[in-house]
């Protein structure tokens, strides 16, 4: 099976975020960068099939920024054969830009599966798997937590509020993947000279203009400072009371 | 036509409550646009669902039932999304950001070739260009943006919008098949039935690390149980999750659920800058720690210093005859 597992570059998610001079976009002054934490589940999961069936090729993609090499060659260093960076200057955070992109590209591999995060951490779009799949005609599951492979088809779960939905899918497929997977490798030293003398492209992204305009970026109100209402449980009538008189909220 | 579809999500046969949210939030665009609210709603043995839509203010309902609709399937589902937002010229689409929001909305938005904006807390309409608001960076800052592209597309984030009631609205019902599915949905298992999903909870009652072993957790369902059924949901931490002591369901936070109940209880919990990501939205917080420094207190509005196991049943006592005496 080719699989292409697509990650993204985001801040660590302990950033402190300002917000950058143009009042659009975050400062990424000393801001520091870490594969998305939901794209290692994708990465691992891929790796997992192609040791389970000891055949096919995984490659990462990428759009975004130059200094995305980083997470692209740590991928490889982990078990990746091939990585791509589709480079841009700009904080992508368009989903529609983004997947007319990404899709223009996985439609010149051969791919039968596509594994992505469910959620890159920065914009928090939650939606480019399965914008993805629509517009490649694949099927898809999103917000995989477990997931077997038997004869190509897929038999994946995953939580909705209140239960878990058992779904099986058939290849090419798109699968979007949740914390709980698996457990993610990490790149050992073999790995990471074995990484340098991999396939690593890099061309611009042809990104067209975005559907949505970014106006502006804020920071949310501070919540008021609250109230210690004492120590111990002597407090505890103080604190029904409030909730009841004050909060409104009993 | 400058109509507003609202995309109703239908669980075993019961609207989910944030659909209503949804179209509050489109009648309050359709005042702007001067369009209609179309709500519609998918699945199988839809008349009851067709009344409460027709009673939530939606100038029109339609309801397209067929047995092969009775599960979600988002590929299924995208396609007869997609051609009654054409056939009603929607100008703007919006639906609850759930499981089946996140998953649904993105298809239709590709197969319209439009925008979307995902997880929305405010929405607005001015001189026909649409802009909306979302938190980013777990709600560490908040993007607004523009729509350039039509329809606009959005999904909503629960608890964020109130419903409103109205009636009159017209139920149209039409019979529309699945058609072939990519994707299919085999078997639903269902967590215990009596217990009310995370993110619906009007009530959250979340432990973390401080609990020390995983039985005292019997402590966080008590507190729970004693608002009576069907009001509180018990939310964990990624450090009692990776530890093994909660499922991976109960996760509040930035790898976990976001949530924004009227009442948060966070009982041993740090209030690590992840986790408040999941909840720092939520009406009320109310924090017990035996950490008077803990950062957990920096966003609480009510915070009592002490120790979990002396509080927490207590209050518990307490909560129980409040409940009693309603
Ligand atoms: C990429 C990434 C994603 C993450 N995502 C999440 C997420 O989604 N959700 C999440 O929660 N975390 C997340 N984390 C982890 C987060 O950083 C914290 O480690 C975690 O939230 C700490 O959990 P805790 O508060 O239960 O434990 P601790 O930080 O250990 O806090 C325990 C608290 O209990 C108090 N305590 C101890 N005994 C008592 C007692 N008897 N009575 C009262 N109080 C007591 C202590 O004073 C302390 O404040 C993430 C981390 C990373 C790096
Ligand atoms: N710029 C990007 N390049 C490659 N993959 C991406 C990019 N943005 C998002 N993805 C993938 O899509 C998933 C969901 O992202 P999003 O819809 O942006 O929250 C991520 O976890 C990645 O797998």
């Amino acid at each position: 099976m080719d699989i292409v597992v697509c990650v993204k570059r985001v801040p660590a998610t302990d950033t402190a975020i300002k917000v950058a001079a143009d009042g659009k976009s975050f400062d990424t002054t000393g801001v520091k960068f870490e594969l998305n934490a939901y794209d290692e589940y994708a990465l691992e999961q891929a790796l997992r099939i192609k040791e389970q069936q000891n055949a096919g090729s995984v490659t990462v993609v990428t759009l975004g920024p130059k200094a995305a090499e980083k997470e692209l060659r740590d991928a490889l260093a982990r078990g990746a054969d091939q990585a791509v960076l589709l480079s841009t200057d700009q904080w992508v955070v368009d989903s529609w830009a983004c997947a007319q992109a990404l899709a223009a590209w996985i439609k010149t591999v051969k791919c039968d599966l596509v594994l992505c995060g469910k959620q890159a951490v920065d914009a928090d779009n939650n939606q480019l798997p399965s914008r993805l799949a629509a517009m490649l005609g694949f099927g898809c599951v999103t917000e995989v937590a477990k997931l077997a492979l038997e004869n190509g088809t897929f038999t994946a779960e995953r939580d909705i509020e209140g239960a878990r939905e058992v779904l099986t899918c058939k290849t090419p497929a798109v699968l979007s993947c949740n914390k709980g997977l698996n457990e993610p490798r990490y790149a050992n030293l073999k790995g990471i000279m074995a990484a340098k003398k991999k396939p690593f492209t890099e061309t611009p992204a042809q990104l067209p203009a975005a559907a949505m305009t970014v106006t502006s970026l804020e920071l949310p109100k501070p919540r008021a400072a609250g109230k210690i209402l004492g120590t111990g449980i002597d407090a505890v009538s103080a604190l029904v009371a409030a909730l009841r008189n004050e909060a409104k909220v009993l | 036509m400058s109509n507003i579809v609202v995309v109703a999500e239908v669980r075993a046969g019961k609207l989910k409550r944030p659909s209503l949210e949804a179209v509050a939030a489109g009648l309050q665009l359709a005042a702007s646009t001067g369009g209609k609210v179309i709500a519609i709603a998918l699945g199988n043995g839809l008349d009851a669902v067709g009344q409460e839509l027709a009673n939530s203010g939606a100038h029109q309902v339609v309801l397209v039932d067929s047995p092969s609709l009775a599960n979600f399937s988002g590929d299924g589902y995208a396609r007869i999304v997609t051609d009654r937002c054409k056939q009603h010229d929607a100008a703007a689409v919006l639906m609850a950001h759930t499981a089946m929001g996140k998953d649904l909305l993105p298809r239709v938005a590709a197969h319209l070739d439009a925008g979307l904006v995902t997880d929305v807390v405010a929405v607005a309409c001015n001189g026909g260009t649409f802009t909306a608001q979302k938190p980013v960076f777990a709600g560490k800052a908040l993007l607004n943006v523009q729509a350039n592209k039509k329809p606009f597309l959005a999904t909503l984030r629960p608890n964020n919008f109130q419903p409103v009631s109205g009636s009159g609205g017209a139920v149209e019902k039409v019979a529309t098949d699945a058609g072939s599915l990519l994707a299919v949905v085999k078997e639903l298992i269902a967590v215990a039935s009596d217990k009310v999903p995370l993110q619906e909870a009007k009530v959250v009652v979340a432990g973390g690390r401080g609990l020390k072993e995983p039985q005292h957790f019997k402590m966080i369902e008590d507190l729970a149980a004693a608002f009576g059924p069907g009001v509180a949901a018990v939310g964990a931490t990624r450090a009692v999750v990776d530890a093994g002591w909660r499922s991976h369901s109960e996760q509040v936070g930035q790898t976990g659920k976001v949530v924004s109940p009227t009442l948060y209880f966070a009982i041993g919990i740090s209030g690590a800058c992840q986790h408040l990501a999941g909840m720092r939205t939520a009406r009320t917080i109310v924090a017990i720690n035996q950490d008077a420094d803990a950062p957990i207190f920096k966003v609480a509005d009510y915070g009592i210093v002490g120790d979990a196991f002396e509080i927490v049943p207590a209050l518990t006592k307490a909560i129980a005859e409040v409940t009693a005496s309603k």
